[in-house]
């Protein structure tokens, strides 16, 4: 048993009411307790929050579920492209603003870097909160996928393998770019964290790695060989690193 | 229906209660639910065993998060009358409750409703949150001064009104 003379922290008091405290601690909180009035207080207070809350929203729970939530029916939803295919359209009609760019004093074309991050945002941020639509051409056909986007597009498009870090591919779309098509690919973990891979034709050649970011997306941007790249996602700059050195050693070995 | 829809189907009440006490709004809840089981329904194959339960409220709190983001940018608009009164309990609590919630910070309604209202474990909301388990602790402790203070503050005046 531990020393009941160590004083109970704040945070004792919230694990002791979420029965998280060992259960060798529990006589020492209770015994602190009965001689601390306003810590008794405030855990009697936490337990009443605990009791309204329930009165509020458990009666949610014992409703009858609403049919469109019913399995069978979700199942066999038929897919609707069109919506993904309108939201296309508009994207290069989207104005970016305020990025809060952490690259400053970028020395190449600094424009170009602005541009294509600023659409690959765009884009990011449009289609990641898609659940039904996010794409066109689903992960499930990688081969074709690869093959339609290097046609339109007029360069080698590869949806990397990223499995390593915990994501598969979800699919990609066409989308309308700076200077002409752009291809955009999605990825997502098992917990719905998605990343997507905006590639466009550039004019500046090869350039280094960037780093941006626009609220909570991140993006890294690099050129190689006149084509554009935009990894975007967390703006956790480890995982987006750790992702986006993934996508350019396999766009390196495939020969851009 | 193989055992993961039946998992998954287990989990709708739950979800909703959750989704509900989050986003306020009867219809925004049940679209987050729903689209948090189109999800996971999609990501069948890519479910490589663990805690299904689990697993579901990280996406539900997920798509939250990708949805207030969305909707940042964008003029708020809040209902003026809560229209949802409690079904339940007494209609002040019920409202005292629902209106202390929408006071708090994203991460730390999040926190407060998997552990007091869903019963999770702090590790299991550490996961879902994707951190520490000491920052769940100051999130919760945070959340529960933030809504003890909202309801005493609050409870007079409505008394008076009434």
């Amino acid at each position: 048993m531990s020393d009941p003379k160590i004083p109970v922290t704040e945070d004792e008091l919230h694990a002791y009411v979420d029965n998280e405290l060992p259960a060798e601690r529990r006589g020492d909180v209770e015994a602190w307790l009965a001689t601390h009035p306003d810590d008794a207080e405030r855990v009697r207070s936490w337990r009443t929050m605990a009791d309204a809350l329930h009165a509020r929203y458990d009666a949610i729970a014992d409703e009858p579920i609403p049919r469109r939530l019913e399995i069978e029916r979700l199942v066999r939803q038929p897919r609707k492209w069109i919506y993904g295919v309108i939201a296309a359209a508009l994207v290069g009609f989207i104005a970016g603003g305020g990025v809060g760019w952490l690259a400053h004093g970028v020395a190449a074309s600094p424009s170009t870097f602005q541009n294509f991050t600023l659409d690959a945002l765009d884009a990011h941020r449009l289609y990641v909160v898609e659940v039904r639509h996010p794409v066109e051409v689903p992960g499930s056909e990688r081969a074709h996928l690869q093959q339609w986007l290097t046609k339109r597009c007029g360069w080698d498009v590869r949806a990397p393998e990223l499995d390593a870090t915990g994501l598969k591919l979800v699919g990609g779309r066409l989308l309308p770019g700076p200077t002409g098509p752009a291809s955009f690919l999605m990825y997502e973990s098992a917990s719905g964290e998605r990343f997507t891979i905006y590639t466009a034709r550039a004019a500046a050649g090869t350039t280094q790695m960037r780093y941006a970011r626009q609220d909570k997306d991140g993006a890294l941007f690099w050129a190689e060989r006149g084509v554009a790249y935009v990894v975007s996602g967390s703006s956790d700059r480890e995982r987006l690193t750790q992702v986006a050195r993934l996508v350019y050693d396999q766009t390196e070995k495939s020969g851009g | 229906m193989t055992a993961f829809r039946e998992s998954i189907e287990a989990m709708i009440p739950a979800l909703r209660r959750y989704a509900r006490a989050l986003a306020r709004d009867a219809d925004v809840a049940d679209d987050l639910v729903q689209d948090t089981l189109v999800r996971a329904l999609r990501s069948e194959r890519l479910f490589l065993g663990g805690d299904v339960r689990s697993w579901l409220y990280t996406i539900l709190t997920n798509l939250n998060k990708n949805r207030r983001r969305s909707l940042a940018r964008r003029p708020q608009f809040m209902p003026l009358l809560d229209n949802n009164p409690d079904a339940s309990g007494t209609e002040a609590e019920g409202r005292d409750i629902a209106r202390a919630l929408a006071t708090l910070v994203e991460e730390q309604r999040a926190v407060l409703l998997l552990v007091m209202l869903e019963g999770l474990s702090y590790r299991e909301v550490a996961d879902i949150q994707g951190v520490p388990i000491g920052t769940v602790m100051s999130r919760l402790a945070r959340a529960r001064a933030h809504v003890k203070a909202s309801l005493e503050g609050e409870r007079p005046a409505l008394r008076r009104v009434k």
